[in-house]
């Protein structure tokens, strides 16, 4: 992809644990075009934050990034920069918003004063351009008489107005991509609503590039463009938006939409996934999902499948994608048939 | 619960017993002090006159965000906090008038499983003693038969009998939440209240919890008061619905009632707000402004104004509190009374508050359906 931002190949981070090496992310390769809002999707352990901490550098010991990774951003190896060149990068180029926004701010800081901070650290202006810079920054995030809200403390604001107080923050050097860890994940439904529609009115308007990180197979449908599915420290499935939601081809991401309840739907039984995921200590051979899956045979277990085109645009590590006929015989899966931990 | 219809049939034969759960003009107000040693400087009106039934073996869904005092009524219910005011009444049997005696052997009726299994297990307690402790408090078994009975309610939750010797940090997030099912199941209770029971869950493992628990209702003709802010589980689970808000019920019916024809305007607003997971949809979306106002000063007249965005809203909705009334087409079939849709909306017509007392109060608009669509498929 020659207008590639972001364009990670063979992506490798592991933790040293008393179980030995876990693979958290385990061999991904992705990009992010300008302008595009990618979301990457998984269940929790299934490597996406870790994804996301390691663009960024921010894997700290017993954790590493193998050095036969490659993280190229704006013509740069991020994997081979130092702690200088990073600094740069983070927060000027590559800004990220976190889950929780009360973790993300300073308790005893004003809102204006962090957000200045950030402008005062990344490029060489006033004090009094600062707080203008932040006065700006709460007017574009939709707070409401920023003037007097730039002097108030982060517990003064509610969680919206705090999310959106980190995302001023985060946007103060125009970065040219953002990274949004579960951004709505510990907000409100109507509150997650306004801060889904301020990211893409932001984005429109800036023309920055976004990875949103989710669980949220519905956030994901009304904000990204194209989506990667992670499981087991793997990208299983990448689609434009539209295709995967209408021909899901990896049984995970099958059985993820089936297993979801949603609003206006008729279903009287939820599917299940049985079983749950694999410690990233213990990767199963072969294919890593074939014990929860309904199509699993042996060629799963023989042979780690590669990741094939399934469609325009649309890869599934999955061998149905060249044994199709398969599907039209699905049975228990292995985890089920066990019963540990299964559903009942 | 097996298919849309079935479902509807045990109300058939439910509609003249008696309710399970009876709660009328609960209150539960929190004093706010201003200093370690202050007097009360205010209240924190968590909940401000609710009232519901819950019939045995149905699924009454409390839902709303954060604060609306979802979570506070169902523990003033099991009086793990303490109501300020109002009756709860379980099997005819006055609750909040029950010393302490009385008052845990009714516990064995009424048990509670949490959102967060890991917080509420004892890490140093192996999952069996987990489980037994209840039997043992309830004087319901001991020995040998207090571990059969382990054994048998770990196979029902799904477990393997030798997950019982595990301890909580052994176990996955969804083994958890089948472990606190199984602590609330040992007593054989008639009624559960399900505190967010899957929201701490993936998923995939969201859907297994959900199946048990609906598995688990059908096979000992449990009801639950399930309390939840996701909207989707919510309308698998739930065959009635309370939406709260600021403390307040708001709007109360069936499931297909509330999803099909949400008449007050929050409900509206919320069921708008769910994300849906289909991207050829765009759904024509309420965006609410601003925040949740404080329970602290909770807005006169309807709690709701200050956000609302119904066209007749006006100076009235300041004034009056809106009545939880019947309306909606459900309500206009003449109902069973546990069939009914109430909404406390003054400005949705029909209303009790006549024009003549809205006017009174200042009203300049006359009330009309609003119903902004909701789903555009």
């Amino acid at each position: 992809m020659s207008d590639a931002l972001l364009s990670i190949h063979g992506l490798r981070t592991t933790f040293a644990t008393d179980a030995g090496p876990a693979r958290a992310v385990d061999g991904v390769s992705f990009a992010v075009a300008r302008g595009e809002t990618v979301g990457l999707v998984g269940e929790s352990g299934c490597g996406k934050s870790v994804t996301a901490l390691s663009i960024l550098r921010l894997i700290d010991p017993p954790g590493r990034i193998e050095a036969s990774s490659s993280i190229r951003f704006e013509g740069r190896e991020l994997v081979a920069l130092d702690e200088d060149e990073l600094r740069e990068v983070r927060g000027n180029r590559i800004a990220m918003i976190w889950q929780e926004p009360l973790s993300a701010l300073n308790p005893v800081m004003t809102i204006g004063a962090q957000i200045a901070e950030v402008a005062r650290v990344h490029s060489k202006v006033s004090r009094r351009e600062a707080r203008e810079c932040a006065i700006e920054m709460l007017r574009l995030v939709g707070i409401p008489a920023p003037e007097r809200r730039v002097d108030e403390y982060p517990h003064q604001l509610s969680g919206g107005m705090r999310q959106r107080a980190v995302i001023a923050m985060a946007l103060v050097m125009h970065p040219a991509l953002l990274i949004a860890d579960e951004p709505t994940t510990a907000l409100d439904v109507t509150i997650q609503a306004q801060i889904l529609e301020l990211l893409r009115d932001l984005q429109a308007r800036l023309g920055m590039s976004i990875l949103l990180i989710t669980h949220d197979l519905g956030v994901v449908a009304e904000t990204a463009s194209r989506v990667l599915v992670m499981y087991a420290g793997e990208i299983v499935e990448e689609a434009p938006v539209l295709e995967l939601f209408r021909a899901p081809h990896h049984p995970y991401t099958e059985g993820l939409m089936r297993a979801m309840p949603r609003v206006g739907g008729t279903s009287e039984r939820l599917a299940v996934i049985p079983g749950s995921v694999p410690p990233p200590t213990a990767w199963p051979s072969g294919c890593r999902f074939r014990d929860r899956c309904p199509y699993a045979w042996e060629r799963c277990e023989r042979e780690h499948p590669p990741l094939y085109e399934a469609g325009e645009a649309h890869l599934s590590r999955c061998h149905l994608a060249v044994e199709p006929e398969r599907r039209n015989h699905p049975h228990v899966p292995l985890a089920a048939a066990v019963g540990a931990g299964s559903g009942r | 619960m097996t298919s849309a219809a079935t479902r509807e049939t045990p109300w058939r034969a439910t509609q003249h017993r008696a309710p399970l759960l009876s709660v009328r003009d609960l209150v539960v107000h929190f004093p706010v002090r201003k200093s370690l040693f202050g007097r009360p400087r205010g209240v924190v009106r968590a909940v401000d006159g609710v009232s519901f039934d819950v019939f045995p073996g149905e699924t009454l869904a409390l839902v709303g965000e954060s604060g609306c005092g979802k979570t506070t009524t169902g523990r003033a219910v099991l009086r793990l906090i303490e109501a300020t005011s109002g009756s709860i009444t379980f099997e005819g049997v006055d609750v909040r008038a029950l010393g302490r005696e009385p008052l845990r052997r009714l516990r064995r009726q009424m048990q509670i499983v949490f959102q967060d299994p890991y917080a509420s297990l004892n890490p140093r307690m192996t999952v069996g003693a987990a489980i037994r402790e209840g039997l043992i408090i309830h004087r319901l078994a001991e020995g040998a038969e207090a571990h059969a009975r382990v054994r048998r309610l770990l196979d029902e939750v799904g477990l393997r009998a030798e997950h019982a010797s595990r301890y909580p940090h052994e176990l996955s997030g969804g083994q958890r939440q089948r472990v606190g099912i199984a602590r609330a199941l040992a007593v054989e209770p008639r009624f559960i209240v399900c505190d967010e029971p899957v929201s701490a869950l993936d998923v995939s493992v969201q859907a297994q919890v959900v199946n048990l628990l609906q598995d688990l209702q059908r096979q000992r003709g449990l009801a639950y008061l399930f309390i939840a802010h996701d909207l989707s589980v919510v309308e698998h689970v739930a065959d009635r619905i309370a939406v709260m808000y600021l403390g307040h019920i708001v709007e109360t019916a069936p499931g297909r009632a509330l999803y099909g024809e949400p008449l007050m305007p929050y409900t509206q607003a919320l069921l708008s707000a769910v994300p849906v997971p289909d991207p050829t949809v765009r759904r024509a979306r309420i965006v609410l402004a601003g925040d949740v106002p404080s329970p602290v000063d909770p807005p006169p007249g309807c709690v709701f104004n200050p956000r609302c965005h119904h066209p007749a809203r006006d100076a009235a909705c300041t004034k009056i509190a809106p009545p939880l009334e019947p309306k909606g087409r459900l309500s206009e079939s003449g109902q069973d009374p546990d069939r009914e849709h109430l909404v406390a909306c003054i400005k949705q017509p029909p209303t009790r508050v006549s024009w003549e007392d809205q006017r009174a109060a200042g009203a300049t608009q006359e009330p009309m359906l609003h119903q902004p669509g909701l789903r555009g498929r």
